[in-house]
This record gives structure tokens, sequence and C-alpha cells, in this order.
């Protein structure tokens, strides 16, 4: 997949010189509009490029998982998790087992982030880690290894990053520009005397402002489509069970509606807060995924779980071509695995029963853990197994028991 | 004399190209066998947590299921003899002994399934998570230790990288190989018969 890492190298480049340029455009007419001098709107939107550039590389993963409530875990917060991570840093061959994230949250969702292998995060929701069993964790958590394999990491935080301070600076700017459009432009312009200049820089700048945050959108969306064909059939190649990542995608589909309604219950509490505002935005971008019907059907497709296999099958449904031609040449016939579930003989009843109590369990085991990050603490009875949360200000060294009366030690 | 010197010029030229595409060769050719032997690495601490983890999961069901002594003692078996092997037997021979207690292992797994009080053992329940990651681990290190083999001989048998890959003395890399079929057949045996399956 050398091409892809090569590509995205080289797209990171060209994003931050477009960026550049976007700036620079904006600050010449802010200059020259607000300083009457072209050099000093460049110099500062010089500055504020390289600061953004700077920010972006170094401190974006950071920014991005803090804005999304991200809370770092341990191997014994979430067993299940960590372990699956593990396994699919194994698979890709990754040298250092990335930091894992976990967001409070029902909407379903994740995404890998950083800026090299070394220093990478995946970061899941609470609402998906409870949805999905392993082998679609698995598929879901191979698909986010595969973001940072091929070096996609970069590329989208500086895309995110870069992005969202364009829309917030080019939402600062229009409405500067817009109110001193109103009283202190028309003072300038009665001294310099080229009213009629100064209005076509008003419009074009006004313009270019609108345009910004559409533009940085376009090319986003330019960036983003194949890397995620390429990071699923990388999915499907370390886990070897398609299915898994297919089914995990289908769940998301279903619950597509659920998630933005969520959302909008809960916009209102933080409308006053600017950073969240920049958060939606990059929300929004990393919707900017391609068709999850389409993404499913060509791992249903799938004849084995090797490159040539999602190629194939990718041309079956989409009738071009997407794997680079150097993982093509590689690529070896790889057999589809069967599914981790137990293959035990159950009546359909038993079947429905046994997933209900996984599902049951999972949702015992990510609430616990999100219990467990907000400091509470969780006693089990000795007497009757009755669970018990004890919030961070209990100091009591014993506890009652509400259910059967027996006093535990804490 | 000034063509000699041309023709010198050329010749010094070339042997440098040629020196270059060697070391090139030569140091794609160490950073596979680096990549094979990390891998295998990779497999060796997988393993070493799987012999590890069963000592305690034997313990857990002894409470449980006491009369499941011969599935427990093959398990016990299976590992101290992979273990034993481990400290020096070849790819192939660990690749059987591994083999032969994953299938111990699923055995044991499946019979577990016919225990409803041991399941519900917090425990046990954190055994059983543990192993079935060691055991996908196992997988997906053989699984890109396998890759990085077929890499590795692929470089040293084309052209022309087998040519600096025999003069600089590069072997080709084992694959680690566990049979399928038996994995493939060990658990659907034990779930119609768990207990009267022969050698078990």
């Amino acid at each position: 997949m050398w091409e892809q890492i090569r590509s995205n190298q080289i797209r990171s480049m060209i994003l931050v010189i477009l960026m550049g340029a976007l700036l620079l455009a904006i600050g010449y007419i802010i200059g020259i509009y607000f300083f009457d001098s072209a050099i000093a709107g460049l110099i500062i939107a010089l500055i504020v490029w390289g600061i953004m550039n700077m920010v972006a590389y170094f401190q974006g993963d950071s920014i991005i998982l803090n804005m999304s409530g991200a809370r770092k875990i341990g191997p014994q917060d979430h067993p299940r998790l960590y372990n699956v991570v593990e396994e699919m840093k194994i698979a890709s061959g990754l040298e250092k087992m990335p930091d894992i994230y976990i967001i409070d949250d029902p909407a379903l969702n994740a995404f890998a982030t950083g800026r090299d292998p070394q220093h990478a995060a995946v970061a899941i929701t609470s609402g998906l880690l409870e949805k999905l069993n392993r082998d679609e964790l698995q598929g879901v958590i191979a698909h986010e290894i595969a973001h940072i394999k091929n070096r996609d990491i970069l590329l989208m935080l500086m895309a995110s990053i870069l992005l969202g301070s364009i829309v917030i600076l080019a939402w600062y700017a229009s409405r500067i520009l817009f109110f001193s459009g109103m009283t202190g432009g028309r003072r300038r312009s009665s001294s310099s005397g080229g009213g009629g200049f100064q209005i076509i820089i008003l419009a074009v700048g006004i313009i270019l402002m609108i345009l910004a945050p559409i533009i940085a959108q376009i090319i986003y969306f330019a960036i983003s489509r194949r890397r995620e064909y390429l990071a699923d059939a990388s999915g499907a190649l370390y886990t070897r069970y398609p299915e898994g990542l297919a089914s995990a995608l289908e769940k998301l589909l279903n619950s597509n509606t659920q998630v933005k309604s969520a959302n909008k219950a809960t916009a209102p509490m933080y409308i006053s807060n600017p950073f969240y505002k920049k958060g939606m935005a990059i929300n929004d971008l990393f919707a900017t995924h391609p068709p999850l019907t389409d993404r499913i059907r060509i791992l249903k497709a799938m004849g084995g779980a090797s490159y040539t296999d999602y190629e194939n099958a990718y041309r079956k449904i989409k009738g071009s071509s997407v794997i680079p031609a150097s993982a093509l040449k590689t690529s070896e016939k790889v057999e589809i695995r069967k599914s981790s579930a137990p293959e035990t003989v159950m009546e359909t009843g038993e079947k429905e029963i046994s997933d209900i109590e996984d599902k049951v369990e999972r949702t015992r085991e990510t609430s616990d853990l999100m219990w467990r990050l907000n400091n509470y603490r969780t006693i089990t009875c000795e007497n009757c197994g009755t669970r018990m949360r004890l919030p961070p200000t209990y100091k009591a060294p014993l506890i009652r028991c509400p259910h059967c009366g027996y006093v535990n030690q804490v | 004399m000034g063509a000699g010197a041309i023709i010198g010029i050329i010749i010094g030229v070339l042997i440098l190209i040629l020196a270059f595409i060697f070391i090139g060769i030569y140091n794609g050719l160490v950073g596979l066998r680096n990549q094979v032997k990390n891998a295998w690495a990779q497999i060796d601490v997988q393993l070493k947590r799987r012999y590890d983890l069963i000592p305690n999961l034997v313990e857990t069901v002894k409470g449980y299921a006491a009369h499941e002594r011969q599935t427990l003692e093959a398990v016990t078996n299976a590992r101290n003899l992979a273990q034993s092997i481990a400290g020096g037997g070849s790819v192939a021979e660990r690749a059987k002994a591994e083999g032969e207690l994953s299938s111990a292992l699923a055995r044991l797994l499946a019979v577990v399934e016919n225990y409803p009080n041991l399941k519900a053992n917090q425990n046990f329940l954190a055994l059983q998570e543990e192993l079935t990651s060691t055991e996908n681990k196992i997988s997906f290190s053989r699984q890109y230790y396998n890759d990085s083999v077929l890499r590795y001989n692929n470089k040293t048998q084309m052209f022309p990288s087998n040519i600096i890959a025999s003069m600089a003395g590069f072997k080709p890399g084992e694959f680690f190989e566990v049979k399928t079929a038996e994995e493939r057949e060990a658990p659907k045996v034990s779930f119609t018969t768990p207990t009267t399956k022969p050698g078990s």
C-alpha cells in the first residue's frame, strides 16, 4: 500500500499549501481593507497559517480527543476492547499499541487520530461499544487501525484542524467585515476617494468568506472517500472476516436517524460555547464517508479476505478500481475465517436468549466502565450478589446492601 | 588518453551505481529478515502468555467440573509438552505442539459450556476473555509472521535480489503452519461426544 502512504503524504502537503493560499487570499483582502496595506494582511495570514499548522501537527490529536470528550482507558477498564485493539495491532504489524479512548455518547461512532503510527489513538463511543459483538468490534477497530497503518490519520487530522479553524476564522472575519462595512467602511471610502474599488473589494471579501468553508468542505470530501474503502479492505484482510465489519456497518446504518435526533436534543446545552461549535463542524466533517450501503455490499460480496477479493467485489458493485497496483501485485490468496462465536448447536429460541444475554452483558460492561471513569466504585454484595455503585464522595468503610441488608466492607 | 579517462569515469560511475543497488537490496533483505524475527518474537510473547494462563484456567474449572479430569489433564499435558519444546524445537515441531494445545483447549472450553455455574463465575469469565483473546493474538501474530516470511522468501528467491541473498547467506524463513483440518475438527467432535473422544 505504499502508493496510498505516498499519496497521503503528498495530499497532506497539498492541503497545507492550499489552506495557506486560502488564508493568504483572506489576509490580503483584510489587509487592504483594514490596514490599507496588503503586506500587513499577508504577514498576519502567514503567522496564523504557521501557528495553525504547528498546532494541528503537534496538538491536533489531543484537541480532537478533548473536544469529543474522549477519555483514555487502560487494559483493566475494558479488557475486551483493549484485547481487540491489541489483536488488531498484532494483525496489522503496527509497532506501537495505540492509545484507546472512550467517548461517553449513545451515538454510534469511532475514529482514529494521531500524527504517525508512534503517536496514534483510537476512539470509540460507548454507544458503539455496547452495540457490537466481538467480531463486529474487531472489524471496526481493524478499520481504524488500517487508517493508522495507511498514514491516513495525519492527513485527516490536518484537514479537520485546518478546516475547522478556517471555518471559524471565516465566520468571525465575515462578521467583522459586515459590521465595519456598515460603519467604518464608509468613513474610509470617503477619505481614500475610491468608493467603487472599496465596494468591489468588500464584495470579493464577502464572497470568499462565504465560500471558504464550502471550498474547505469540498477538499475534505475529495480526500476522504477512497481511503475509507481502502481501510475497509485492510480491515477485512487483518481480521480475515469481512462479515464482522459489514455487520457493524449495518448497525451504524440502522441507527443513523436516532443519532441525529440525539445530537439535536443535546445541542441546546452548549449553544453559548464556541468550542462546541467548532467541534460540531468537525463532527460534520467526520461524516464525509462513502455511502454505508455500498461499503456493506462490497464487504459482503468478498469471496476471500485478500486485497484482490476486495478489488473484485468493488469492481462488481461500483464498476471501477480502488486498490493500488502494488497491493494487488503482492496480494496472496487469503481465506475467510469462520465466526468467532462458539459453534454450539442451539434451538432458535435458545439462540435469541443467548443473544439477549450477550447484549445485557455488554451493556452492563460498558455502563460499569463509564461509572468507573467517573470515579464510582462498584461493589458486589457478598451475601446476595446485588451490585452497588458508590459515588466518589462515599468515604465510610462499610455499606449496607439495600437488597438484603447485609453489611459489606468497602 | 582523453577517451581512456572518459571510459574510466564511465566504469567508475557504473561500479558506483551497482554498489548502491547492492546496498539497497541488501538493506531491504535485512529489513525483511528483521521483520520476520520481530513477528516471531510476537508469537513467542503470546504463546508464553498462554502457558501462564492455562494453570489458572485449569484450577478454576476444577472447582466446578472436577470430573472432567481427562480433558483437564489433556490440556495440562499439552501445555507442558509445548513449553518444553519451546526451548529448543524447530518451527515445525513447535507449530505441531502448539496446535495440539490449541485443540485441547478448544475441547475444554466446549466442555465448559455444560456448566452454567462456572460460566457465571466472574473470575472464569475474565479468564475466558483473556484466553480467547490470547488465542486470537496467537493466530493473528501467526498470520503476520507467515505474511512476513512470505515477503522475505519472495525477496530471497526473486531475481535480482536472490543473487545478493545467496551471496550474503540469507536463508529462507520457515512458515508457522498449524494443521487447520485438525483445528477445525476438534470442537465439532467434542460437541457431540465431549468425553469419549479416543486419545483425549
